[in-house]
Formats: structure tokens, C-alpha cells, sequence
């Protein structure tokens, strides 16, 4: 699976949000989008799910155009898309609902990816009886269980606070390991994405386009640690000085 | 934006005098929202009931007010068994709640959908917002004439009425609901697979479900009220009939125990309602 975004440009009347944005993800890469405030990054992400259409360019996969939302492209927002009626396992079933799978079969997926996001044992709970932390893991399993070609993750940890945010990176970093899934991350912290990227992107504001890219020259296998590393502390930095160079430019 | 240090404000506010302070009230149980302790609960509660009673108690016994005005308790209880005892009271209920079920049931069945139709396609909201939002404010009762007139004396206008009554605030209220549902959820949903319907069979409708059950709850006390009125106009049965067929022969005790009947009947209504929301909206409490 490859996602190509080329020359894409998003106007919201007359303010202009993305301007030509050229941009490729290759299969099992994670991609980390960083920017301040008003780069678009939200807007990019709504764009590749086919929730807006691009005003300019195109956006496809495997070049194919993107028409609309699909499985095929999982998303997961910051907070509050749970279906609060709806018990752990039947908002992980949702997407599985939709296609004709027995029931053995559908209990199966959900039953691997509830145990891979450590939620067996609250499987038969409203999404108001769970922590922030918890809530974003059903959104995640909710996803994946569709098996999309690439998972799209819109700031999915802004809301939580930092211990729990940890957890949840490393979490994160685990399910892309056993999964083999792609990733591409929008978020405005800079140590975030160091830390779970293959590659950062930097956008830059008003209006939104690609200021720099950077390899992220990590082992795969990382941990908490890393962050501690002259190494990563030296990446972090010059990426952050761009994000701060990207808006006042 | 400001950055470097030279350009920070001036600091004059070294001349200012200090802030007038304010002595802090103390809490007290007229605080907004604060508790208060159970027992104050049931005394304001049983005090809410005892205090009209008694008044009516006394001022019934004391003469100060003519039986045919205001008939004591007692008098009203003996009236009350005297019609439940002839069947008479059994067949107005009836009639009265047959009405009442297939006037707001028609317009409960046409306000639901139309409701979500509109809170979910802007095209529903800008073809019907303007009529329905016009309708609304024209009172039922007023209509009574003219339903007369098209439909004749019988249940169809008595019917009518009803619907007319309830049909445009449901609507409206419903379609609030369904616009209350969350934009990401909806989003979410198309990117899990769910095309238009099954976002509407599987997302919208659960979620306003209980909101829609609220706005029929306040509906249904609409419902009661304008079925009364209905049938103050040439009936030959119903609660409301009662009434007027009581009133012509000055029997005012017969009067306030049809009242006592029809608030005994809105409340069961209103707790049942209450019952199923609670029941159904388990999720959201």
C-alpha cells in the first residue's frame, strides 16, 4: 500500500488551510505530521480518511483516487467518537457488523484485537466507565479490526495526561510492531513524534505545506529510555526549531 | 508576537492603590446548587402537598367559600366513587385515552421520522424548518372551528386537534436532537465501513433515542391538555365531557374529582415515560 498525496491544496473560502502539499507514505512506514497550530494537520488527516475533498490535487492509494471514507483507511480522533450505548466489544464489532462474517468469525478479530490493546477485561463496559486512556484503545482496536491499509491517528493522545500518554506510545509502537499496519500520525508534539516515527514530517502555517522531512535514524526497537539519549534529544530539538521556524518563518 | 525582553510593559502598576475586596458570603441552603440534607428534602416535599390540601381543607369546612365553589374533600372523593361506580367513569377514561393514543400516536409516527429527516439532511431542515416553524405558533385550539367545518363533529376533528396540537413541537424537538449528535461520531462511522443508512439505522437513532423519548414525554402533557379542550366541544363521552355535563348541572365536587382522575392519569403517563427513557438511556446517565 502506498499513499501519495500530490500537490494538494485545501482553500476554506477564501482562507487557504493546505497549500500544495506533496507527500508519499510507504507501506509499513509510521509517519508523524508535526506543525503548530493552523498548519492544516487536521485538515490533511480528514482528507486522506475522504471525509473533504481536496480543492486542488489529488490524494490516492496504490494509485487509485480517493472518493470518500472507507475501512480501508482507519481513523482515530482525539476523543469523544466512542458509541456511548455501546459496550467495548460491540463498538470494536462495529465495522465487522457491517460485513457479512458469522458471528465465530467476527468474535474471533474482536477477541485478538481487545487482548492486543489490553481491554479483555473490560469488554463488557460503557465507554463512560473507562479511562481516557482506555477509551482511545477501543478507538484504535475499533479501527484496526477493519484491517485498514493504513491507520490514521488525528492528535490521539492530546487529551491524556503524560504518564498515561506514555503508556499509550509505547502501546502504539507495539500494535504497529505486531501488526505490520501503516501509520500516519498528525500531532503537535514534537517528542511524540520523534519517538514513534520512522519518518517526521514539519509543516508550516498559514498556509499549510510541507516545511521539512526527517528520517528518524532510531532502532526500531525503542523504549521510554530512548527519549533520555543525546541522540533523540538532538533530533527533538532540530525539529522543534523548525516547527517554531514554520510559523513565524 | 513578543519575544525579546526590552519590549515588556512598563510596570506602573506599583502606583495603583490595592483591590477593593469583597466579603465572601457565607454558604447557606439557598446556595446555587448546593445539597441539602434529606430530611430538609422531605419536609419541602410533603410541605408542597400538605400545605394546598389543607388550605382547601380549611377553607372548604370554614364556609368561607360556598360548597358549589370549592366542595370540601370528602364531597369530591363520594362524587369520584359515585361516577366510578356507575361505569361512567370507566367508559370516559377510556374514550379519553383511546383519543389521546390515536391523535398523538399519528403525530408521534409522523413527527419522529419528519424530525429526523430533518436533523439529519439540511435539505429536510430548509424544505420544512419554514412551514412547520410557522405552524407551531398558530394555536390548536384555534382550529377547532375550522376542523368542524372540514371533518364535522365526530372523532376525526377531535382527532385532528390532537395532532395538530403536538405534531410541529415534536417534530422540531426531534430534529434538535438528532442535530445534537456528535460530528465525529458520524465521521467516524463512514470510516468504519457504514454507508448513509445504516449511519442513520446504527448511529443517529440510537443516539437520539432517549432525547426523542424526552421530547415525546413533554409532548404527551400537550397531549392531555388539548384533548380536554377537544372534547369541551360536542362530545357525548370523554373526560372532558364530563366536565361540561357537570358544570351545566352546577356539580362542582363531580368537576374536581374528573380533575383529580385526569392528573392522575398525566402523572402515570409522565412516570412510565420516565421509566422507559431511563431504561433506554442508561447509557448516557
Amino acid at each position: 500500500m502506498t499513499l501519495a498525496l500530490t500537490d494538494v491544496s485545501k482553500e476554506y473560502g477564501q482562507k487557504l488551510a493546505l497549500d500544495g502539499v506533496n507527500l508519499t507514505v510507504s507501506p509499513r512506514e509510521f509517519l508523524c505530521v508535526v506543525g503548530a497550530s493552523g498548519s492544516g494537520k487536521s485538515t490533511l488527516l480528514s482528507l486522506v480518511a475522504g471525509l473533504m475533498m481536496p480543492t486542488t490535487g489529488e490524494i490516492t492509494v496504490d494509485g487509485h483516487p480517493i472518493t470518500g471514507p472507507g475501512p480501508d483507511r482507519g481513523l482515530v480522533f482525539q476523543n469523544g467518537s466512542l458509541y456511548p450505548w455501546r459496550t467495548v466489544e460491540r463498538n470494536v464489532a462495529f465495522g465487522l457488523e457491517l460485513l457479512a462474517l458469522d458471528t465465530a468469525e467476527r468474535d474471533r478479530r474482536v477477541d485478538w484485537y481487545l487482548a492486543e490493546t489490553g481491554l479483555a477485561g473490560v469488554r463488557r463496559s460503557l465507554p463512560r466507565r473507562l479511562s481516557g486512556g482506555q477509551q482511545q484503545r477501543v478507538a484504535i482496536a475499533r479501527a484496526l479490526v477493519c484491517e485498514p491499509d493504513v491507520l490514521l491517528l488525528d492528535e490521539p493522545f492530546g487529551a491524556l495526561d503524560v504518564q498515561t500518554k506514555e503508556d499509550m506510545q509505547l502501546l502504539i509502537r507495539q500494535i504497529w510492531l505486531d501488526t505490520g499496519t501503516t501509520v500516519l500520525m498528525v500531532t503537535h508534539d514534537v517528542e511524540e513524534a520523534v519517538f514513534l516515527g520512522t519518518r517526521v514530517v514539519v509543516l508550516a502555517s498559514d498556509p499549510g505545506r510541507v516545511a521539512a522531512e526527517v528520517r528518524v535514524p532510531l532502532a526500531e526497537d525503542r523504549d521510554l529510555a530512548v527519549k533520555r539519549t543525546p541522540a533523540f534529544l538532538a533530533l527533538r530539538a532540530s525539529v522543534e526549531d523548525m516547527v517554531r521556524c514554520g510559523v513565524t518563518r | 508576537m513578543r519575544t525579546a525582553l526590552a519590549d515588556r510593559t512598563p510596570d506602573v502598576r506599583t502606583t495603583w492603590p490595592p483591590l477593593p475586596r469583597r466579603t465572601r458570603p457565607r454558604r447557606t441552603a439557598l446556595t446555587i446548587r448546593t445539597p441539602i440534607s434529606r430530611r430538609a428534602t422531605t419536609i419541602l416535599t410533603v410541605l408542597s402537598l400538605a400545605v394546598p390540601f389543607s388550605a382547601w381543607v380549611v377553607l372548604s369546612a370554614s364556609g368561607a367559600v360556598p360548597a358549589t365553589f370549592l366542595p370540601p374533600p370528602g364531597a369530591v372523593v363520594s362524587a369520584g366513587w359515585e361516577t366510578a361506580r356507575s361505569g361512567e367513569l370507566a367508559v370516559d377514561v377510556w374514550t379519553t385515552t383511546r383519543r389521546v393514543l390515536q391523535g398523538f400516536g399519528l403525530a408521534v409516527l409522523v413527527s419522529v421520522p419528519l424530525g429526523i429527516l430533518m436533523g439529519a439532511f439540511q435539505a429536510g431542515q430548509a424544505a420544512f424548518e419554514p412551514l412547520i416553524g410557522l405552524l407551531r405558533y398558530l394555536p390548536a385550539s384555534a382550529f377547532i372551528p375550522l376542523l368542524i367545518i372540514w371533518l364535522g363533529l365526530g372523532e376525526p376533528s377531535k382527532i385532528a386537534i390532537l395532532f395538530i396540537g403536538t405534531v410541529f413541537f415534536n417534530t422540531l424537538m426531534t430534529a434538535d436532537v438528532v442535530r445534537g449528535v456528535p460530528r465525529p461520531l458520524i465521521d467516524v462511522s463512514y470510516t468504519l465501513g457504514a454507508r448513509r443508512g445504516e449511519v442513520l439505522r446504527k448511529v443517529v437513532v440510537p443516539h437520539s433515542l432517549p432525547g426523542i423519548i424526552d421530547a415525546v414525554r413533554v409532548n404527551a402533557a400537550a397531549a392531555w391538555n388539548f384533548v380536554v379542550v377537544a372534547e369541551l366541544v360536542n362530545s357525548t363521552a370523554g373526560l372532558g365531557y364530563r366536565i361540561v355535563r357537570a358544570q351545566r348541572f352546577l356539580q362542582t365536587d363531580k368537576i374536581f374529582a374528573v380533575l383529580v382522575v385526569i392528573g392522575v392519569i398525566g402523572v402515570t403517563i409522565d412516570v412510565a415515560l420516565r421509566l422507559v427513557r431511563a431504561r433506554v438511556g442508561r447509557w448516557a446517565a
